[in-house]
């Protein structure tokens, strides 16, 4: 019988189908959610950064945006809630050669983790934290949120919210971040660039990714999945090293993304060799200089 | 591509072209790389995919300039596009 040749018809794969496990895709995330937006440029940035992805750990909390660590095929941790910074201090610590990324929420990260966050900034961890802030808690049904806009009508503030939100990037510069950036959804390619740069960088970094929820966030305060998006294009204002104070999120006036934030301190890990393992300092000079 | 008035350097600058590739069964139809498509090269399609959702289709397959914009805004790794060998014939459009 005349063997049929095989037929090359078979559809390519997605290029960052290597770094995902595609047998969990599609996602549990809603229709129009940016977090897989943030996700893949996420990997887009790991797979571009060159570092050894066999010693890189993701680590998120609970939430929406802690559902990331279960579709990454690397190392990840899905930890409990809030405490995705202590278990990657931990892992850092117990294997300095590990890079870490953190990817969770701003629930997660800010309002139940939110020591855990000043602590490690104040430390100045090396690892990269990439806040996906959705300005409410989209887990749980939309309820208000630290980073809810004033104003903004959620499940528990149906006429608007009348606290006042965390300013993300200022609080990471005030505890002490060495990297400070916000992006949207929408400026990808700038969130790529700059994660890139973050998990290159030595240090704590600190990134926001602003993004819609749609199901909740947006049903609640009349807005589509695309309004929000021209909302962001419409009232992005690329500011590189802005003041860190100014950038309270409010639409009205236009928010303010950009790299704010990029100097050098030395590190927990460096601090502490050289107090209480100063033998393992004189060990890797050697290799320093070599 | 069309063009009012043919480029200058038309002949030096090569514009890269791209073939889409469409994951229709990842699809949840939130139809950002339709308003995004920065050649308006794709369009909700009348199929539903397995879950129900309408995937996007390429209308225009020949105005694709392998951005990669689709690709990168895709929340769900559904849409990738991949360079094309062909050239691009430059058209010059009397107004």
């Amino acid at each position: 019988m005349q063997k049929i040749p095989m037929t090359s018809n078979k559809q390519p794969d997605h290029p960052l189908d290597d770094l995902i496990r595609t047998d969990r895709i599609p996602h549990i995330w809603c229709p129009g959610c940016g977090i897989g937006t943030v996700f893949s440029s996420c990997l887009a940035a790991l797979k571009g950064s060159g570092i050894d992805l066999q010693k890189t750990v993701m680590v998120s909390g609970i939430g929406c945006s802690g559902r990331a660590a279960g579709y990454v095929k690397l190392d990840s941790f899905h930890t409990t809630h809030g405490r995705a910074i202590p278990f990657a201090t931990g892992l850092k610590l117990a294997n300095p050669e590990l890079n870490i990324v953190v990817f969770s929420g701003d629930g997660d990260l800010f309002a139940i983790g939110g020591n855990h966050f000043i602590h490690a900034a104040r430390r100045n961890m090396d690892m990269t934290v990439i806040c996906v802030n959705n300005l409410n808690y989209g887990m749980t049904g939309g309820q208000v949120a630290a980073t809810t806009p004033h104003l903004a009508k959620s499940t528990t503030t149906p006429a608007g919210n009348p606290e006042t939100p965390f300013n993300l990037p200022l609080m990471a510069y005030a505890c002490g971040a060495t990297y400070v950036a916000r992006w949207t959804m929408l400026h990808i390619r700038d969130l790529t660039d700059s994660i890139t740069e973050a998990i290159c960088k030595k240090g704590f970094s600190f990134i926001e990714a602003l993004s819609p929820c749609p199901v909740n966030y947006g049903r609640r305060n009349k807005q589509k999945p695309l309004d929000m998006l021209k909302l962001y294009q419409e009232k992005a204002i690329i500011k590189n090293d802005a003041d860190p104070s100014t950038l309270d999120i409010d639409f009205e006036k236009g928010i303010i993304l950009g790299k704010f934030i990029d100097l050098d301190r030395p590190t927990f890990i460096e601090e502490y060799d050289k107090i209480y393992r100063p033998s393992r300092l004189q060990e890797n000079v050697p290799e320093l200089n070599s | 591509m069309e063009f009012w008035r043919i480029p200058l350097d038309a002949d030096t600058i090569q514009v890269s072209r791209g073939i889409v590739h469409i994951l229709e069964d990842r699809c949840k139809g939130c139809g950002y790389c339709i308003e995004y498509c920065p050649k308006q090269a794709l369009e909700f399609s009348a199929n539903f995919n397995q879950k129900g959702y309408h995937p996007p289709c390429v209308i225009k397959p020949e105005e694709c300039v392998n951005c990669h914009y689709c690709e990168i805004i895709c929340p769900e790794f559904a849409i990738f596009s991949v360079e094309s060998l062909q050239t691009t014939e430059l058209k010059q459009v009397r107004t």
